[in-house]
């Protein structure tokens, strides 16, 4: 989604690693983790994906991924599609260790809360549901935007419920998930913020693709676009 | 997805009043679940605990079955097994010929709902009236429950006075206080004249033999005291060992569900009226359901939705249920723990859209007291439902193009390739995001995504470009 849709957030996230001190490296073979098949039921297909990210990360340090959602679907998923395949479960478990949510890789692996950003502006925080919910996360992303020069952060009521993106299921109960983006949005214009930020550019995707819809100028950005502005 | 159950999601949508009665209902229930269990500095722990003692219970039900079930003979009463709806009306309807029983008082049961009880005694000419306040007006406007705790949520009480105008025939009352006055005198008479009394349970205590019935209007109480007969129907899974696991249950479930310290009546029947006591039945029957319970035991993975206690907590915080209301659901048990029973109690193919009809946003197993993990039990379905469908050769389009995706992402000189071709198709509007495509573009999940939201201008250079230019 960041390569194809969102580059700038990929860019944003390498420029916010590169100067905490990290170099980083683009595996090119790297594409999707197979959360969409897997969600989607379609396991066998989820397996194929899966093997071809294991291939691609063997050798890398530390993976860190501009999305609680992908991240997840690594290090919470990818033990169950392989469960009856010890070799293969092994490689995974070797391999989710090392695989990092971007807000909790700077704040838990990197120690850094302040990155140096300046973003004078008001901004309301969208909680993604599996960087929530699966991976807990809630306060990195906050203690983050804490430490950006200028910016204040004004909570939405509440930040936790789902924007109804879901992946497919935005498409297959388009009606649906549209009504749950419009309730999404009315919580964010209730903050007057003029940006929302999250840590999932799927979440912004389906944000901003209502914010467009109903004509409203309150824009989404990444927490790594936000990390990166100086 | 059934037609059906497309339309149901697209009318509730669509009404307005509904969708606010939905929404403020469920709001104050979830609130109050979240102010009450802020209160308990141990509620993690007790989750934990209430997911062990069901854990335990389920893996040996067989042996707490039994003991329950001599524990209640021993108390004088009689337990009947009963395999699916049919049985469960066989046996009731036995039972009133036997005792020449014309009236039948109920109290809230989602079990019996399930059987539609009601429905199958009416036919057979005995009347049943649903005791409860949100199921008699539900009885009323022939309508089933819209949610496991509170049926009539999505009746507003200007709704129940249409209702209690035309159905009883009384002047207009909008006032909620003079409404449940009229219900309470309409019931006062049936709980005297009832032959016999049709109670649910929350819980079934193994070691004493007794039922537990937790309530708020005191109907249950009347409905298992008042009449000769009492019959409880219960679904298998509600079994627990001890009687002190109550203490771990009765602290998660009324504030769970209702955000209430505790429910207003807690119940332990335990047998007929003995001698000497005032109250209480003469005849004292518990039915045991199975109802395609046994079904779920062999899975390792999803047996756990028998651990389910029905608090409905899980409905008032899904925003899935909080827009399409309880009555799109294609069965009784509406929400996530609706969509995770409905499949396998009556086969994944009795509305295969069901288990996606969800974001996966989780918030249903992060309020669950007893850790059902819901969002596992719905991924578990959506694969069950792909494995049925390539057994009858169905949604092979689908199939095909999950193939093709697989195939695709895993080539990624021919992904960057057609990551391209796609953007270069794609309009772009001054940077702005997209509101329609070209006709060509325009498929399926193109226009259901345009449907609702626009769409993200495809960028000049993907990510990996970008990079390579560093």
């Amino acid at each position: 989604m960041v390569d194809q849709l969102f580059p700038k957030v990929g860019i944003a996230m390498a420029e916010v690693l590169e100067r905490v001190g990290y170099s980083i490296d683009f595996p090119e073979n790297q594409t999707c983790c197979g959360q969409p098949a897997f969600n989607s039921g379609y396991r066998a297909e989820a397996r194929t994906v899966a093997r071809h990210f294991l291939d691609t990360f063997e050798g890398c340090e530390r993976i860190v991924a501009p999305s609680g959602s992908c991240t997840a679907m690594v290090t919470h998923h990818f033990a169950e599609l392989f469960e009856k395949e010890p070799e293969t479960l092994a490689r995974v478990h070797a391999l989710e260790k090392r695989v990092w949510e971007f807000a909790t890789f700077l704040t838990d692996v990197a120690g850094v809360e302040d990155v140096g950003a300046r973003f004078p502006q008001v901004v309301t925080f969208h909680d993604g549901c599996h960087a929530l919910r699966e991976l807990g996360i809630r306060a990195a992303p906050r203690r983050l935007l804490a430490n950006v020069r200028g910016l204040e952060l004004r909570e939405m009521l509440p930040a936790e419920e789902c924007c109804g993106f879901g992946g497919t299921f935005a498409v297959k109960f388009a009606e649906l998930s549209g009504a749950m983006a419009r309730t999404k949005i009315e919580a964010i214009l209730q903050t007057g913020a003029g940006t929302v930020v999250s840590l999932d550019p799927s979440c912004l995707m389906q944000i901003q693709g209502a914010l467009s819809r109903a004509g409203s100028p309150v824009r989404t950005m990444h927490l790594a676009e936000v990390l990166a502005s100086r | 997805m059934s037609v059906e159950f497309d339309q149901k999601i697209h009318d509730t949508l669509a009404d307005a009043n509904l969708q606010l009665a939905i929404y403020g209902s469920t709001a104050r229930l979830k609130q109050g679940r979240i102010d009450r269990v802020g209160e308990l500095p141990d509620y993690q722990e007790l989750r934990t605990q209430a997911n062990a003692i069901k854990k335990h219970t389920i893996e040996n039900l067989d042996y707490y079955l039994e003991e329950f079930e001599r524990n209640v003979e021993a108390r004088g009463g009689k337990v009947v097994y009963c395999k699916d709806a049919t049985e469960v009306a066989d046996f009731v309807l036995g039972l009133a010929k036997e005792k020449d029983a014309h009236l039948i008082v109920k109290s809230k049961s989602m079990t019996t709902e399930e059987v539609d009880l009601n429905e199958r005694l009416e036919h057979h000419g005995l009347e049943s009236v649903e005791t409860d306040l949100g199921e008699y007006i539900l009885q009323l406007a022939h309508e089933k429950p819209y949610h496991i705790v509170a049926p009539a949520l999505h009746k507003t009480r200007y709704d129940v006075a249409d209702i209690f105008t035309e159905r009883l025939h009384v002047a207009r009352e909008t006032v909620i206080e003079k409404q449940t006055a009229i219900a309470r005198a309409v019931l006062r008479e049936k709980f005297l004249a009832a032959d016999i009394g049709i109670s649910g349970a929350n819980f079934l205590v193994a070691d004493s033999g007794a039922v537990a019935i937790i309530e708020n209007e005191g109907n249950a109480r009347l409905t298992t005291s008042a009449p000769k007969v009492h019959i409880t129907v219960a679904g298998i899974e509600k079994v627990i060992p001890r009687a002190q696991d109550l203490a771990t249950f009765l602290k998660l479930l009324a504030r769970s569900a209702t955000g209430q310290l505790l429910s207003v009546y807690a119940s332990f029947l335990a047998g007929p009226r003995r001698a000497g006591e005032v109250d209480g039945p003469d005849e004292f029957y518990v039915v045991l359901l199975d109802n395609g319970r046994t079904k779920l035991l062999p899975d390792r993975a999803k047996r756990q939705s028998l651990y389910c206690i029905r608090c409905g907590a899980c409905l008032n915080t899904c925003p899935v249920y909080r827009k399409i209301g309880g009555h799109s659901f294609p069965w009784v048990y509406s929400g996530p723990i609706g969509a995770i029973l409905t499949p396998q109690f009556m086969g994944v193919a009795h509305e295969p859209a069901l288990p996606f009809a969800s974001s996966l946003c989780g918030a249903c197993g992060e309020v669950c007291p007893v850790k059902i993990d819901i969002p596992k039990i719905l991924l578990e379905l959506r694969s069950d439902v792909r494995k049925s469908e390539a057994r009858e050769k169905q949604n092979r389009l689908e199939k095909l193009a999950f193939r093709g995706f697989a195939w695709l992402v895993t080539h990624p000189a021919l992904y960057e390739m057609a990551g391209r071709i796609a953007a270069s198709m794609a309009p772009s509007e001054d940077g702005g995001w997209i509101s329609r495509v070209p006709p060509l573009m325009n498929l399926p999940p193109v226009k259901a995504w345009l449907s609702q939201r626009d769409l993200p201008p495809p960028p000049r250079k993907s990510f990996r470009e970008l990079w390579r230019q560093r």
